[in-house]
């Protein structure tokens, strides 16, 4: 039941050439919307049944997000991907671009088609310099071959899709900041409401998804919304790339269906290294409450089970910890990023992210105060929900999961001024 | 930000622009000029600073900047807050190579403080330094996506994953003089 939908040409060679990926059918669906000169509304409607939901961190439904542009508005729209995969532990985006690019064209020229955009942006990190190759070389075939372009299948329609390279900064897989960011200026979060569905890309209706969420468009077309949506379980359709890695043998991105125990995710993954024990995960990305391993050992890996045990499946970046690291070293490094991105705008995140990292860091070398773990819950109580973007809770939540499942760690940290383990 | 979206492009199109940059230079920013709306030139900004870098040893001075604000009609102010805003771009000069290590979650708990020490020791370098002879900039970087093969680094455009002693003395050796 893995590889069914963005890894389903893996087994191929060199797949991510076009003949490829026509050999399997590529770009079959797009045809057919195109010829057929289907309504629109009946692709929308498709991607809601299917149950997808945003695989870039937040898990908006697909199809709800696109049903708020207004198609028969006049003037230009625009579909923007998201590659800006930044979040710590997430690398599945990568795998995408590199060894399948013609299903995200395919994917992204059919959303342009849904939402009557004729032009797209795949917003690739900059750092990613590789599978932007990759995706340009798919560019230059997908134009060659006409399923980009003016014109396509001689419908009328007309499409453009560009690619669009970061120079490095986490705070652009911020939607409105990668927005900012295209338009050529300091990657800033933009307030909301307005929403790009009404003012996006150049003061255009816009949507944005995540790079493996529209890749994820053909299949779910071809094979049809309910197909997609019984791979996974209630509120979680579909299946998804899970980027597992950490203390375990064989780290690597899985496509597994959505509520898939995790026990069966880390034995895909070859389980533990050698002699080390499991003591924790971060279930979907740095800025997803870390829980204690034998909680996780009886999870599912869909959005319902992790967020009642209080995180969040996020983008499905999973980092497995063993027993020989000190929780308060983990913190630190990660209160370190949140600082080191914050882009400065909101006075909460800007200063607050310091301070976390200033006594996280205080605890760790030894300097740490008793006081210091009220302050620290203090603190994320007045940066979470109090900035423009989520990037101050996700500053926050990391600081919260660890006080409250490894408090004592801490403690001990603060009291001994040395580490509990190692 | 309001609900006005204008460029910042308020300057007076400045003339001669091929007098900025050689014509290899002019040609790739064009490339990346023609992907945007035509009143959107500045969209080109992360393009134009990536390639003069790149052309000019790795890292950008005020004038360069504010010869692709020229370039671009764009306000050198709108240039140097890009350049300042994104870490990829460097305004000191840096070495012929720039290993850029990540230290992040996946990375540290898979021993990347070790290829960090590894590498201060082997290019006498510290985090965010040159060595002597000029061939090394050694840059501490977050999470690059590419956890899986943690540690890792990156060296100009390629990743090396799964680093060990043994295998960063290979790809060093590999590296152009
Ligand atoms: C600080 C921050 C960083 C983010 N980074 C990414 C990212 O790297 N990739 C991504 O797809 N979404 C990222 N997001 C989520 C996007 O804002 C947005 O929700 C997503 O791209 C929408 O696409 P989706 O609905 O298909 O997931 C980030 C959000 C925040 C607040
Ligand atoms: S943590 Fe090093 S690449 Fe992600």
């Amino acid at each position: 039941m893995a590889n069914e939908v963005c890894f389903r040409n893996m087994d191929q060679d060199r797949p991510w050439l076009l003949e490829q990926y026509r050999a399997r059918g590529g770009y079959e669906m797009l045809s057919r919307i195109l010829k057929e000169k289907m309504p629109p509304e009946k692709i929308i409607d498709e991607v809601k049944a299917s149950g997808l939901r945003g695989r870039g961190g937040a898990g908006f439904p697909t199809g709800l997000k696109w049903s708020f542009i207004n198609r028969n508005a006049p003037g230009h729209k625009y579909v923007v991907c998201n590659s800006d995969e930044g979040e710590p532990g997430t690398f599945k985006d990568r795998d995408i671009l590199r060894y399948n690019p013609h299903q995200l064209i395919e994917g992204m020229v059919i959303a342009g088609y849904a939402i009557g955009a004729t032009c797209g942006y795949n917003y690739i990190r900059g750092e990613f310099w590789e599978p932007y190759e990759r995706f340009e070389a798919a560019l230059e075939e997908a134009r060659s071959a006409g399923f980009l372009g003016n014109d396509l299948f001689g419908s009328g329609f007309d499409f453009q899709l560009h690619s669009h390279l970061g120079a490095g900064a986490y705070i652009c897989g911020e939607e409105t900041a990668l927005l900012e960011s295209i338009e050529g200026k300091k990657g800033q979060p933009r307030y909301k409401p307005p929403f790009p569905a009404h003012f996006g890309l150049y003061g255009c209706p816009t949507i944005i998804n995540n790079t493996e969420s529209l890749a994820s468009i053909p299949v779910i077309l071809e094979k049809g919304g309910a197909w997609f949506k019984g791979l996974g379980v209630e509120n979680s359709g579909g299946s998804k790339l899970f980027s597992i890695s950490g203390n375990i043998k064989n780290p690597g991105v899985f496509e597994i269906p959505l509520g898939t125990p995790f026990s069966e995710l880390l034995e895909m993954a070859g389980g533990m290294k050698e002699g080390s024990r499991i003591k924790a995960v971060i279930p979907g990305g740095s800025s997803a409450p870390i829980l204690p391993g034998d909680v996780m050992m009886d999870l599912t890996m869909d959005y319902d089970a992790i967020a009642k045990a209080g995180s969040m499946l996020g983008s499905g970046a999973v980092i497995v910890l063993d027993d020989s690291n000190c929780m308060v070293k983990v913190l630190e490094r990660m209160s370190y990023f949140y600082h080191e991105e914050s882009c400065g705008q909101c006075t909460p995140c800007r200063e607050g992210t310091g301070w976390l990292y200033r006594v996280v860091n205080r605890i760790e070398t030894g300097r740490g105060r008793p006081e210091d773990l009220d302050l620290l819950d203090d603190m994320t109580v007045k940066i979470a929900g109090r900035t423009i973007c989520a990037l101050g809770d996700a500053a926050a939540m990391p600081v919260q999961g660890m006080l409250k499942h490894f408090r004592d760690e801490f403690e001990y940290h603060i009291e001994h001024k040395r580490c509990l383990v190692g | 930000m309001g609900f006005k979206n204008i460029p910042m492009s308020t300057v007076k199109p400045s003339e001669n622009k091929q007098a900025l940059f050689n014509a290899k230079i002019r040609a790739e920013i064009d490339k990346w000029i023609a992907k945007y709306p035509p009143e959107w030139r500045q969209s080109a900004v992360m393009g134009a600073l990536m390639i003069v870098q790149r052309e000019h040893g790795g890292s950008l001075t005020p004038e360069l900047m504010d010869n692709v604000a020229a370039y671009l009609d764009m306000a050198p102010i709108a240039v140097y807050e890009v350049g300042s805003f994104y870490s990829m771009y460097e305004h000191k000069p840096v070495g012929r190579h720039k290993i850029c290590v990540c230290t992040n979650v996946s990375c540290m708990i898979n021993g990347a403080d070790q290829i960090v020490e590894y590498l201060e020791q082997k290019l006498n370098a510290r985090l965010g330094g040159t060595s002597a002879d000029g061939k090394y900039t050694l840059k501490e970087v977050e999470c690059l996506g590419a956890c899986g093969g943690a540690p890792m680094f990156q060296i100009g455009e390629k990743y090396y994953e799964n680093l060990t002693p043994e295998l960063i003395d290979s790809i060093l050796d590999g590296l152009e003089e």
